[in-house]
């Protein structure tokens, strides 16, 4: 569905997309995760056809999004990271109008909408404005908007940052029924846990490049260990306890607040840490997440748009 | 055949287009902007629509009855002598449509631009540059024949109208609408602050008070007529004079002609800059 090869963006001496190449298949649910400026957005708008490439090769569905704008954006639902529904109208009123925008019929139209509404859990706010709406409403009314035009393949752009709990996982719900249906869903995230609810496949971004690919699981394996344990000694004493548990498990990091130790066995790490007499203040056997896996490639240094 | 145009899917429209010249920047589908602007008026901005229309009215109560009482009537070389309020009611008729189509043009497209991230929207569908200039821009010129319309109408049983002829001034005021509602957006779209718009704003007033709506031009010095016979508002303002007036020669052609290349190179720097803005 989407193939991209040596796909660069560059802004006068910015590099945003350092020649990446990656494939989405048909029902696919294919991740971008990477910190604040990896080119995530970048990219997602280059297959929008909303930014053209400066380099490289793009094909929607066989199209170049650059020469056949119009038609690969007729393929398309997008959902923007940032709220662009429209505040002046109300919610079918959105939905149909962005419809109007595609060119489709009235008499098609008018069935769509109650359809997404029903979607989007929102019949009873169809008369309602925009700006009465929670956050995880307009999410889900960006989300049915975006379907409007009955798309192949949707793409979304941070789909849950700002949602609580509760309007997550609606929203998750509401993703995994749209996969069912065979829609290919393209996802920027920098949860890790969206990522790992998900997404089948996905890359992970650093400064316009690709760091790895797979799924989850196989980023996990490749790039972490099975368990990671967790001990903390006070900030003061981390560091020098540190130096004494070499040897221990495949990998260590050492925190200002604690020390991670990447292991197959975290209980048995445990125990051989204590046994070299070091008790931690507080421990923890976790299961290794792709946030490990994030963190490896992409480092800890805050990243500041 | 007629199912197949009903039920045509997003993508059977778009390629329906592809290949012929421009489908990159047109679908053929101005209007769709055009109808949801008229659901926001509806929704949203009915009372905001029709406030803008008043104000040529006081102006025309204050100045041309309350005013014209103590001039009386009025000459400019070359035109019919008239009383005070029919001489400025042809200038605040082309106000009427000026105003109506750059309340549209700049305000709320530069809100549509960079707050409601409106354009966002509707360029990431398979709408283009072109639709969505010719959309935004013939929604202010509906606004600004509204505003014309509405004048006219209350202007006529004042007995301020002497001529057949000045049922042309209606689509007059549309070229004229349309002239200012092409520059306003383009100027509008290369602005990235509210203080940018206030100047724009600032430059109008002069514009409206030394146009020759409220004296004749004879009155200023060769030099100063020159530069003001090549500001929009005056061309508007002689068309609908000889129109109302029903005087008419050839200098009519000029008027539209001057306002021909407004919308020309008008729309064509919106398209560009919206394609630029959006379509990087």
């Amino acid at each position: 569905m989407i193939r991209a090869s040596g796909l660069t963006k560059r802004y006068g001496e910015f590099t945003a997309v350092a020649g990446i190449d990656f494939a989405v298949a048909r029902g696919e649910s294919f991740g971008l995760l990477g910190p604040n400026g990896a080119g995530k957005s970048t990219t997602m708008r280059m297959i929008s056809a909303t930014t053209l490439r400066s380099g490289g090769d793009l094909r929607i569905l066989d199209r170049d999004p650059d020469t056949h704008g119009p038609e690969v954006r007729a393929h398309l639902g997008v959902v923007p990271q940032e709220g662009n529904l429209d505040t002046e109208l109300t919610c079918a009123e959105n939905l149909y109008v962005y419809g109007r925008y595609f060119g489709l019929s009235r008499r098609f139209l008018r069935p769509k909408v109650d359809e997404l509404l029903a979607f989007a859990q929102l019949e009873d706010k169809r008369d309602v404005k925009v700006d009465a709406l929670s956050g995880g409403m307009k999410r889900r009314l960006t989300i049915a908007r975006g379907l409007v035009n009955e798309p192949e393949i949707l793409l979304l752009d941070e789909p849950t940052t700002g949602l609580d709990p509760q309007a997550r996982h609606i929203l998750w719900d509401r993703l995994f029924r749209l996969k069912e249906q065979g829609v290919t869903l393209v996802v920027t995230t920098h949860y890790m846990d969206e990522a790992e609810q998900l997404c089948d496949r996905l890359i992970v971004m650093d400064r316009g490049r690709i760091m790895a690919e797979g799924s989850p699981q196989t980023l996990i394996s490749e790039y972490s260990s099975r368990e990671v344990l967790e001990l903390r000694y006070g900030t003061g004493r981390n560091a020098e306890v540190a130096a004494q548990l070499e040897g221990i498990g495949q990998r260590m990091e050492a925190l200002p607040d604690r020390l991670l130790l990447y292991v197959d066995d975290g209980e048995a790490a445990l125990e051989a840490v204590v046994g070299r007499g070091f008790h931690p203040i507080a421990s923890l056997v976790r299961r290794s997440s792709l946030e490990d896996v994030f963190l490896r490639l992409t480092g800890r240094s805050l990243v500041d748009e | 055949m007629i199912t197949q145009l009903v039920f045509a899917s997003a993508v059977e429209i778009a390629e329906r287009r592809s290949g012929r010249r421009g489908a990159s920047v047109y679908a053929g589908r101005p209007w769709a902007l055009i109808q949801r602007n008229l659901f926001a008026l509806r929704t949203s901005n009915a009372l905001v629509f029709f406030s803008g229309f008043v104000e040529p009215v006081f102006y025309l109560l204050a100045f041309g009855f309350g005013l014209g009482n103590v001039i009386g009537s009025v000459h400019e070389a070359g035109g019919p002598r008239v009383s005070y309020a029919a001489f400025i009611a042809p200038a605040l008729l082309a106000t009427s449509a000026m105003n109506g189509a750059l309340a549209d043009s700049t305000w709320n497209v530069f809100f549509k631009m960079h707050y409601a991230k409106f354009y966002n929207a509707v360029m990431s569908t398979s709408l283009g540059a072109l639709d969505t200039a010719l959309g935004e821009i013939g929604w202010a010129v509906i606004r600004g024949l509204a505003y014309a319309i509405g004048f006219l109408a209350v202007v006529s049983p004042l007995g301020l109208v002497h001529s057949w002829w000045a049922l042309l001034a209606i689509p007059a005021a549309g070229i004229v609408a349309f002239g200012f509602a092409a520059a306003g957006m383009a100027i509008t779209s290369y602005l990235t602050s509210h203080q940018q718009l206030n100047w724009v704003n600032f430059l109008l007033l002069p514009m409206f008070l030394f146009s020759g709506a409220f004296f004749p031009l004879d009155r200023y010095p060769w030099f100063a007529q020159q530069v003001i016979h090549a500001l929009p508002l005056w061309q508007a303002i002689a068309m609908l004079r000889s129109l109302m007036f029903g005087e008419l020669d050839i200098a009519l052609l000029g008027h539209v002609a001057y306002f021909a290349v407004f919308i020309v190179v008008g729309v064509t720097f919106t398209t560009r800059r919206l394609n630029a803005l959006f379509l990087r």
